[in-house]
């Protein structure tokens, strides 16, 4: 039904297309020492022969001929591109296995390697994999588990506030906007339509009501679930839409429906109007990153590792990241030119103050992420199940 | 026995389409409503729970979204009968030839053009700064917004002409000596209309209203571009299709559900003999 979708709203967007990959793209937050039940895959010790091919399911915008073709002519690697919309189409599509790589997002990500679809990459066959991949993106929970790597990280972004400077007059500095009940924009409110958005309740929740002891998003016990939900019942009753196509979001925005709500800033770029400003406000936000993720029985491991060690080279991942509108992994790229510095520095690439304040999405489970043992978190299930009372 | 193999072979692919395709997968969806999901993987596992149908029972979200749905597709369905009805004596039995030809094709029209350009359409026809209420908004109305008018709104453009059609083909095959008669014996028009036009034509409306009560239960595209916050059963399947399977098949057993309770009640007043 996705594809549909796209296909009938082709003249709205190009953009929306490209942009569709956010719609599900995930990742997790630094919280070590995490250790989980995962099917023991082997790794790979070292490259050989190329093969023929390689497929990949990638986020639209991933995967381009600007530089797969020139992968081809160095490998011989014949690229296959599958694009997918939402993270779960994605996990449903590895489950195939025809697929020998896939750009996971930290939702996505977790259920793969716990479902043994994934195997551990070895690091040392990434040459490119390096000192210049930003400190934010390496060893986090989504690729990281065990001690093993999963994962080769393109790019991340935060979840802001944006809004319609002609009606929002004084920049917020808070999500309460977008919350409270009595919020002088309620009925112009946009939110995100996805269980994950119950992580960005909780990030409000956090800061504003402390007793709850709410110390990560994504480790919820059922106390907090059922508060972050309360909130968003409450939130419906302000919200004018709720947004998981892009082209949808921009257009409420561009017709005045909606003044206010979360955004990406390569949203934000595209409604073309500088009227639409932006803010992470002091609560900090949720946030997603996309990581590379082979799969673990892929017919083509050689030309896989020749992939995502290209991709991981500066000039790629920055035209990847340049392409989708997102903070490249690769930290190099920023240095290679003016239009790169400017770009990494609207998308806040190296700026890890900023992503401080961003909860990376995650896949909940039941082990609770946070570190605490006394209680048993909500899981996606779950949080997917409780979604569905917030709109009654 | 050479009449018997054409028979046969006349009959094998609606067969293999009825049987192989249709049947075998709606008996698979009723088995998928057994399955169970594994909570972290969202892997599907065959075997047998009856946890996803309690699950329905005890969310009172699906409830309640049954119910809204159920309106939503019954409001569209009388909001067609009352558009088609009028439409279509004006059409079979006071406009002249030329307009007659102009109306039907503005009725059908619509189907030319793709479903979602349609529904985005309504879509730009309802933002806050968009048509209907520019057009509007200096006589003091404002628009609906994205709501669950603009759903019924919308669901209803998009299939009128499923009702309209053939409601407008069994009032043109009236013969014209009724109206003649009931206006002899001194019927005014509206009374005619009541008690000679509608009996006959109620077949039609029926035939109309499956299509229009069947397509709107099923919708959820209209319910996420124009609805707002308006949540239709689609939508809660269409959630859970990948992160849990069995739960969306149990609950599209729901529309089916009302569907047949719909078709039986029909059947009952022995419209379909009719039909």
């Amino acid at each position: 039904m996705r594809s549909k979708i796209m296909t009938g709203a082709a003249f709205l967007a190009v953009a929306a297309l490209a942009l569709t990959g956010c719609s599900a793209a995930t990742d997790s937050t630094a919280t070590g020492g995490l250790s989980i039940d995962v099917p023991d895959i082997p790794m790979l010790e070292e490259l050989g022969e190329m093969e023929s091919e390689v497929n990949i399911v990638a986020w639209s915008g991933f995967v381009e001929p600007a530089w797969s073709d020139e992968f081809t002519a160095e490998t011989g690697c014949t690229v296959n591109r599958r694009v997918a919309g939402t993270s779960d189409e994605m996990v449903q599509l590895m489950r195939t296995g025809d697929y020998d790589i896939v750009s996971a997002s930290g939702d996505a990500s977790l259920r793969l390697i716990a479902g043994g679809d994934v195997q551990p990459i070895n690091l040392d066959l990434v040459p490119n994999f390096g000192d210049d991949i930003v400190e934010g993106m390496k060893g986090q929970i989504y690729d990281t588990i065990n001690g093993k790597s999963y994962g080769v990280p393109i790019g991340r972004g935060a979840n802001i506030l944006q809004y319609n400077s002609d009606v929002v007059t004084e920049e917020p500095t808070s999500w309460d906007v977008a919350w409270e009940a009595d919020s002088p924009y309620a009925g112009q409110i946009i939110a995100y339509d996805a269980p994950i958005y119950i992580a960005d309740a909780a990030v409000y929740l956090m800061a504003h009501e402390p007793d709850l002891g709410i110390t990560n998003p994504y480790a919820l016990d059922q106390t907090q679930l059922d508060a972050a939900i309360d909130l968003l019942q409450q939130q419906n009753k302000i919200v004018s839409e709720y947004w998981a196509d892009p082209a949808a979001q921009i257009t409420s925005f561009a017709g005045g429906t909606t003044a206010l709500g979360t955004s990406w800033e390569i949203l934000r770029k595209l409604t073309d109007d500088d009227k639409f400003k932006s803010v992470l406000p002091e609560e900090g936000s949720t946030g997603w990153s996309d990581a590379w993720m082979i799969a673990a029985e892929s017919q083509s491991p050689n030309c896989a590792y020749a992939w995502v060690d290209y991709t991981s080279a500066a000039e790629v991942n920055g035209a990847i990241a340049t392409n989708f509108g997102m903070a490249p992994a690769n930290a190099a790229f920023c240095e290679t030119s003016d239009e790169a510095a400017a770009h990494c520095e609207y998308f806040n690439a190296t700026d890890e103050e900023y992503f401080s304040n961003v909860w990376f999405w995650t896949t909940p489970i039941e082990q609770c992420i946070d570190g605490r043992t006394d209680v048993t978190c909500t899981n996606f299930q779950q949080w997917t199940d409780a979604w569905l009372s917030v709109k009654g | 026995m050479n009449r018997r193999a054409q028979l046969s072979a006349l009959l094998a692919l609606p067969m293999l389409w009825l049987i192989g395709i249709y049947i075998f997968s709606l008996v698979m969806l009723l088995v998928t409503a057994f399955w169970v999901t594994d909570p972290f993987t969202s892997k599907v596992k065959p075997g047998f729970t009856l946890r996803n149908f309690e699950q329905i029972i005890a969310n009172p979200a699906y409830a309640s979204t049954s119910i809204r749905t159920l309106g939503i597709a019954l409001a569209v369905t009388v909001l067609s009968i009352l558009i088609s009805v009028p439409l279509g004596i004006f059409m079979a039995k006071v406009a002249s030839p030329k307009l007659r030809a102009i109306l039907a094709v503005a009725i059908t029209l619509p189907l030319w053009a793709g479903y979602l350009v349609k529904i985005l359409a309504m879509r730009i026809t309802f933002t806050e700064e968009g048509f209907f209420n520019s057009m509007l908004g200096p006589l003091g109305i404002s628009g609906p917004g994205f709501s669950i008018v603009t759903v019924v709104l919308t669901l209803t453009y998009l299939w009128l002409p499923y009702m309209a059609v053939p409601v407008y083909t069994a009032i043109r095959q009236l013969p014209p000596n009724l109206f003649d008669a009931s206006s002899d014996l001194g019927a005014g028009a509206g009374f005619t209309i009541r008690t000679v036009v509608l009996p006959l034509i109620k077949p039609a409306i029926i035939a109309g209203s499956i299509f229009t009560f069947s397509l709107s239960l099923g919708d959820y595209i209209a319910a996420k571009f124009v609805g707002g916050s308006t949540q239709m059963i689609g939508s809660i399947i269409a959630s859970n299709i990948n992160l849990n399977p069995p739960i969306a098949a149990a609950f599209s057993l729901v529309p089916i559900a009302f569907v047949v309770i719909y078709l039986v009640s029909i059947q009952r007043t022995g419209a379909l003999e009719r039909m």
